[in-house]
């Protein structure tokens, strides 16, 4: 194909010109024939199969092996130290009203650890946050959501790291283990949980399991390329002074990949808290359930503080980890002044966490956050009623934005996608995967679609690729315009940038709050926390794109006498195409897992329904068939964008 | 007296069964012939020589022409594909893995181009990493590496990490290293290649007086002829994995073994290498016998002002025999005509 690249992608742009007009005419001739629709608690045959599938392991779980000893006691242990660390610093203890470790040692302690880790800014940070948990009235769910988190990313560590580093040293394992994770990424947070609750059910033991299964693979991942990239001249150089396979690994490729597995760490752990937020949904204990609560009932003010702390544990876990990892390269330069000096603030700290733990357990002033400083409520009420004005003063605005929305984009191709026969619509997307990626994506997508046609939720399939096309199309308009502006300009860039950073730390679920405010329970709202969700990841791409654009072919085309306009879109966005392809991919792997998430308020289609399969257990076959369906739409727009970026993205 | 590194008909392959190809017809094709046949390269082919104790031997040539895998096969840091390399009279191709470690932790150290340092530990440290893979303790150690660190002239950089050091002061570390662990033998990959012209002469300079006080046999890889003629007792010079000449300075200056090592040597001011012994003619009858007597290994650089200040020719004389005769012509046309080729 390389011989002629433009003929092959005017052919492409012709052939996708004529399946739209054949769906066109297909949908206007053929308008709500055989769409497909089902009643909202009307069982499918899968549905109707999966729900006994659970039923079933419900009841085989005594005595079998696998589900009684393994799973089972892996849960009990799961439990037992997740009670026991909650009893430790978030709920009350047996037979005290308080925890074993009150605020004030929590907060001592907490202190010290950022700053043994990280240094005294992170310490100063973790110590101002978690006193706001307290402030915002929501010390214990905190705590919980913390605690969650921990446990999960321990595990990872014990056993990401680990793995990481035998793909690292072994391509046997590492060509075994890396599909696994491509197929993990792909997959969208809310479809871990039903799969994950038919063997785990409900509670902190599934939440915390789900968490870790969701954090995972970013840390096996960095982890091996860390251990890849470490300098091949230092390697050799150990490898001919004769070192064994472990003196390599403890004296070379670990002390030099150590910062980059910092980093991991820091991917896992965002991960990790961004799920255990949305693991409320299996009863998971911790900040998810008052921002979902709050969500259901619209109440605008309780969700905002609910996510403000949240965001803030996203902050403080971020900028620590990130600092710790800065860290490891300075501290192993310490002079032995310094190293000495630090022993003492150290030592001197710990007396102080001790003192503090210990009058945390004696006074219930330090064991119970005051009252008197919880704030939680009033600054929720403020909100609310900030929010009530506001949204009334600029509902000329929000409404113009919601028709045009509406009636310009998602009602039209709503009727399109959702309103045409299936087989007319499954015709149309088989012959746009092959247009656009080859048969290396048609297959998948021919694979995918004979799946949720399987799951009989064809109907509600099309209303969230709906919403998920809508949503990336605005996505990708955001996107280029601040990602040209962020490649063209450095000032741009150096300010956009960690703003862009900021948000990408802050988890999905949160990102429900202000389009709730905005928009109520309705289809907007997933589509606006989608597009909030899904833009600084595609801007970052296609700033990128744009960044790498050589310079010499900019300057060569404006010494030409190019505008500025003609630079933009005849050099930088042609070349940078790669970006955009990559940026289109990853938006819309992102756009949909926050659409589906939007079914918690009103998004509907398989969102909805993974939803209801937990609040109403009859429908929990109906939930994990949706969940199904989120995957094979997830893989279909993962293997036709990366396809289609294989093909037209070189230059 | 046995040779300290002998390497024989040594071959390494990269590509798909290279193994396969060993004594077929295909291993004597040429290595376009080979690629465009099997899809395999023959980056090292039927290489052999010798090395004596205390020599240094440089290997000479281009890049691709096989030298850095060459000396990557005598250490098994590239496996080689057939052939045989001994060491100290330890055969190296049949070694166990513990052989092999014992044979890098004690009898043989590399220095290489990008200079390996390990980035996260003091000058001192990285010297002493060979030491402290052979599990000696940190106290012993670090003593030797510090003398080690005086020799090659980086005392009171002990503290310093590598990324504060320049490029010649790192390779400093790296050929400490290389020292620390007292190896009979110094395998060296292009280790000044990466580093400043004037630095480069410090740094050939260092190696000389190492060479000097130390006596290492050392196998000096690089692609800088002068860099060759000026260390090398004898060079190689390879061209497409193959050793195309062995022989001293002088030996591949005055008599190349093949256009394209006269092509090669062509710049070469050649009164800087050439000795007497090429210069000379049979002593005759009526010769002088009154001009400065010289051995034949005298560069002719050095002869010519005694020569020129002489009325009468140079007397070469080798163990009280007399074994030719220069002319102050003879001298001449290699001093003034250094361009032309004989």
């Amino acid at each position: 194909m390389g011989t002629a690249t433009a003929p092959p992608r005017r052919r492409t742009a012709l052939g996708l010109l004529a399946v739209l007009v054949a769906w066109v005419v297909g949908w206007r001739l053929l308008e709500d024939r055989d769409t497909l629709v089902i009643g909202g608690a009307e069982q499918t045959g899968l549905s109707r199969w999966l729900t006994g599938l659970r039923d079933d392991i419900e009841a085989a779980r005594d005595g079998s092996f696998v589900l009684d000893t393994l799973v089972g006691g892996a849960r009990d242990v799961l439990d037992a130290v997740f009670t026991f660390l909650a009893e430790l610093v978030s709920s009350p203890a047996g037979s005290r009203p308080v925890p074993e470790v009150g605020w004030l040692g929590v907060l001592v302690l907490f202190t010290w650890v950022a700053y043994a880790v990280a240094g005294w800014r992170p310490a100063l940070l973790v110590a101002v946050c978690t006193s706001s948990f307290g402030v915002l009235g929501l010390w214990q769910d905190s705590m919980d959501l913390l605690v969650v988190t921990a446990m999960a990313v321990g595990i990872c560590l014990l056993v990401g790291i680990p793995l990481g580093i035998a793909m690292a040293r072994r391509r046997a394992v590492s060509v075994a283990v890396t599909p696994v994770l491509d197929a993990m990424q792909t997959m969208p947070a809310f479809a871990y949980l039903t799969p994950l609750a038919l063997f785990w059910g409900i509670g902190p033991a599934a939440a915390v399991v789900t968490t870790l299964v969701y954090a995972l693979p970013p840390l096996v991942r960095i982890t091996e390329l860390a251990l890849r990239t470490v300098p091949a001249p230092a390697v050799e150089a150990a490898h001919s002074l004769g070192v064994s396979r472990r003196q390599l690994l403890r004296q070379v490729q670990l002390p030099l990949a150590r910062s980059t597995i910092v980093v991991g760490i820091n991917q896992c752990t965002m991960a990790a808290l961004s799920m255990a937020t949305i693991a409320t949904l299996i009863n998971g204990p911790g900040l998810g359930g008052p921002v979902e609560k709050a969500l259901e009932s619209l109440d605008v003010g309780a969700a905002f503080v609910a996510g403000l702390a949240i965001v803030l544990m996203a902050i403080v876990l971020d900028r620590t980890t990130t600092a710790a990892g800065d860290r490891t390269v300075v501290r192993a330069r310490e002079t032995p002044a310094a190293v000495r000096r630090r022993r003492v603030v150290l030592a001197a700290g710990l007396v102080g966490v001790v003192v503090a733990v210990q009058v945390s357990r004696t006074y219930l002033w330090a064991a119970e956050f005051p009252e008197r400083l919880d704030a939680g409520r009033w600054l929720a009420d403020h909100v609310s009623r900030a929010t009530a004005s506001t949204v009334g003063r600029i509902d000329v605005a929000t409404g113009a934005v919601k028709d045009a929305v509406t009636y310009g984009l998602l009602n039209p191709l709503q009727s399109l996608l959702a309103d045409s026969p299936w087989w007319l619509m499954a015709a149309v997307l088989l012959a746009v995967g092959f247009l656009l990626g080859g048969l290396r994506a048609a297959l998948p997508t021919a694979f995918c679609l004979l799946v949720i046609l399987g799951t009989g939720l064809w109907h509600e399939a099309m209303v969230t690729l709906n919403l998920t096309l809508v949503a990336a199309v605005l996505v990708m308009a955001a996107a280029v315009v601040l990602g040209v502006a962020m490649g063209r300009g450095r000032k741009t860039d150096l300010v956009l940038r960690p703003l862009l950073d900021a948000f990408q730390t802050i988890p999905p679920f949160v990102y429900l709050v202000p389009a709730v405010a905005l928009f109520g329970a309705t289809r907007l709202t997933a589509i606006l926390a989608a597009v909030l969700y899904a833009v600084p990841v595609a801007t970052k791409l296609v700033a990128d794109g744009v960044r790498r654009v050589s310079p010499t072919t900019v300057e060569a085309a404006t010494s030409v006498g190019s505008s500025r306009w003609q630079v933009i879109t005849q050099v930088q966005l042609p070349m940078a195409r790669e970006g955009l392809v990559l940026a289109a991919n990853q938006g819309l792997l992102y756009v949909l897992s926050m659409v589906v998430i939007g079914g918690l308020v009103g998004g509907g289609g398989l969102g909805f329904l993974v939803v209801a399969g937990f609040s109403q257990p009859e429908l929990f076959g109906k939930g994990l068939a949706a969940a199904i369906a989120i995957v094979a739409l997830g893989i279909m727009l993962d293997r036709v964008t990366r396809r289609a970026a294989a093909r037209y993205g070189r230059q | 007296m046995t040779a300290a590194l002998t390497v024989g008909s040594l071959w390494k392959v990269f590509g798909p069964r290279a193994d396969k190809i060993m004594g077929t017809p295909q291993a004597d094709l040429s290595r376009a012939e080979l690629k465009q046949t099997t899809g395999c390269v023959a980056a090292v082919r039927d290489v052999s020589f010798e090395v004596a104790p205390g020599e240094v031997f440089v290997v000479m040539g281009l890049s691709g022409s096989g030298k850095s895998t060459l000396v990557r096969c005598l250490t098994r840091l590239v496996e080689p594909t057939a052939g045989t390399v001994e060491i100290d009279g330890v055969d190296v191709t049949n070694a166990s893995p513990a052989q092999l470690r014992d044979l890098r932790r004690h009898r043989v150290s590399m220095v290489f181009q990008h200079f390996g340092l390990l980035p996260h530990r003091p000058v001192i440290d990285n010297v002493a990493y060979g030491l402290e893979v052979r599990g000696m303790g940190k106290a012993e150690r670090r003593a030797k590496a510090g003398e080690i660190v005086d020799l090659v002239g980086l005392t009171g950089y002990e503290l310093s990490y590598p990324d504060q050091l320049s490029g010649g002061m790192q390779q400093r570390v790296g050929l400490a290293r290389a020292l620390a662990g007292d190896p009979r033998i110094l395998l060296l990959d292009e280790p000044f290649s990466a580093l400043d012209p004037l630095i480069r002469r410090d740094m050939q300079d260092e190696v000389i007086r190492l060479h000097r006080e130390l006596g290492k046999t050392m196998l000096f890889v690089t692609h800088d002829l002068q860099e060759a003629l000026r260390l090398g007792d004898r060079i190689a010079i390879m061209r497409d994995g193959e050793v195309v000449q062995v022989g001293a300075p002088d030996e591949v200056v005055g008599a190349p073994a093949d256009d394209y090592v006269r092509d090669f040597v062509a710049e070469v001011p050649r009164s800087h290498v050439l000795t007497l012994r090429w210069v000379m003619r049979a002593p005759r009858a009526t010769d002088s016998t009154e001009g400065p007597v010289m051995g034949s290994d005298t560069i002719v650089r050095r002869a010519a002002q005694a020569a020129l200040a002489s009325r009468h020719p140079v007397q070469v004389v080798d163990d009280g025999v007399l074994v030719g005769i220069v002319d102050t012509d003879a001298i001449l046309r290699v001093v003034v005509a250094e361009e032309d080729p004989p």
